[in-house]
């Protein structure tokens, strides 16, 4: 099992960290030529999901990542990869690979002073970690979309097929079941 | 704890920086441009170093009100720069909700011998380093990012490259130490002992480090990531340069794709007129001498 790692920008290197912890392999992929290697899984970390999507779209790797996720690759993403996952970004018309059909809310928790760090329930694992930096959070679902938190009402995790998405930065805790759990689910 | 937790989250931010360009801009529009251009977040200044070198003076802390029409312009963090030891510009610059307080040489010093307790502030800081003592200094004040000072308006990559392999070949040092060498080492970096022991354990700062001052084109940009920064702020390269817009994203694709000297060649082309610069021996005022 390999996991392609989305490196254009942001907190990749995060992610490689916890999968080696659990003693998985992953490369990253930059550009439209690390596409072409072998990953069965991907993850699209944190950063600024404005320039991951120039970047996807400017390097050329939009269309096939696009039709990687659609076709049932499975995508663990986090905080810029769920808006870059989403299908509609609230008072925005752009729309980055829109794979999960959710509408989610960026900077929804304001400036820098409202991020923010707790523990709560995550549907299937229990109470884990989990750290808002500028955080969105999915403001709509559809029914078929199971959302596995909410933090003061507001969902912060969902599942779509083989799309996890999340608000916050598993990868910033030490605590490593949501990937575990992400790579067992491949 | 509050502050602990608070500090944790401020470095976090900054790890979301990384591999991004953070660029210089004056008015609304600029940051426009930036945030098209795929910068990781902006930096709002009345003037950009370049002609605060050109024109002389005091520079102080911008307008909150034109620090406002950038932040309402652009969804992508904005920072801010107040003076070295103006802890009151900082209380305001936090006062309007800035993501990230610069506390930098740029401007004119406030003070001349204290930098800011950034320890007592909410949002985080990001401050300058020509080397591993000043970088730990700042940390140990509560700075949670650092930034290479190079030479800032200048156009000219030299110092940066020299901050850069200075804090690396100190980092280099302390962690071929023996353990019983540490004290020692702090001792004579004028930084606490726990910050040398953590570098000579993970081998890095405690903090991300990036690097500024003199980047001006997709190459200056890949020789610094190269060098083991872990992304870039563009101050007067950009809105300096004929083609701002171009220059910018292609500085971006840069930053991601440093190996890859094909791209970068591809990406240097038909930019136009890079900044004019001025060479280190042409300098009236080092910039990075203030502040140690």
């Amino acid at each position: 099992m390999q996991v392609g790692v989305l490196a254009v920008q942001g907190a990749f290197a995060e992610h490689e960290h916890v999968l080696s912890e659990l003693g998985v392999s992953c490369i990253e992929l930059r550009n439209a030529g690390d596409l072409n290697k072998h990953y069965d899984s991907l993850i699209l970390p944190g950063g600024e999901s404005t320039v991951q999507g120039k970047l996807l779209r400017d390097s050329d790797m939009f269309d096939t990542i696009k039709s990687q996720i659609e076709g049932g690759m499975p995508v663990l993403a986090t905080c810029a990869g769920l808006i870059l996952l989403a299908q509609h970004i609230e008072g925005d018309d752009t729309v980055h690979l829109g794979t999960l059909p959710v509408t989610v809310k960026r900077n929804a928790y304001g400036r820098q002073l409202g991020s923010f760090h707790t523990v709560s329930e995550l549907k299937g694992i229990g109470e884990v970690p989990m750290t808002f930096i500028r955080a969105p959070y999915v403001a709509e679902v559809t029914p078929d979309v199971d959302v596995l938190a909410t933090v003061d009402d507001k969902i912060v995790a969902v599942k779509y097929g083989k799309q996890f998405a999340l608000s916050f930065h598993p990868e910033l805790d030490s605590d490593y079941r949501i990937h575990k759990a992400f790579i067992e689910s491949i | 704890m509050e502050t602990t937790e608070r500090y944790k989250l401020n470095k976090e931010l900054a790890q979301m920086l990384k591999g991004g360009v953070i660029m210089d801009v004056t008015t609304p529009e600029q940051a426009k441009i930036a945030e098209a251009a795929g910068a990781c977040a902006v930096m709002a200044l009345e003037r950009i170093p370049a002609d605060i070198r050109a024109a002389g003076g005091v520079s102080r802390m911008s307008d909150p009100q034109m620090i406002k029409g950038i932040q309402n312009a652009v969804s992508i963090p904005v920072m801010a720069k107040c003076r070295i030891g103006h802890f009151a510009e900082a209380q305001i610059l936090q006062a309007i909700e800035i993501d990230y307080i610069d506390e930098s040489e740029v401007l004119s010093p406030a003070d001349d011998v204290y930098h800011i307790d950034k320890r007592q502030f909410k949002v985080p800081f990001v401050c300058g380093a020509k080397d591993l003592g000043e970088a730990l200094r700042r940390i140990n004040e509560g700075a949670s990012m650092i930034r290479t000072k190079g030479e800032p308006g200048t156009g000219d990559i030299v110092q940066a490259v020299r901050h850069m392999r200075k804090m690396n070949s100190q980092i280099a040092e302390i962690v071929s130490m023996r353990t019983d060498e540490l004290y020692e080492a702090a001792k004579k970096l004028e930084v606490p002992y726990d910050l040398v022991q953590y570098v000579h354990e993970n081998h890095r700062l405690p903090v991300v480090n990036f690097a500024a001052g003199g980047v001006a084109t997709p190459a200056d940009a890949a020789l610094m990531m190269q060098l083991g920064a872990e992304g870039v702020f563009v101050g007067s390269g950009i809105f300096k340069s004929g083609d701002p817009a171009k220059r910018a994203a292609a500085i971006v694709q840069a930053t991601t794709n440093y190996n890859d000297a094909d791209l970068v060649a591809k990406l240097s082309e038909g930019l136009g007129e890079a900044m004019v610069g001025i060479n280190e021996q042409e300098i009236a005022i080092l910039m990075a001498e203030r502040g140690k």
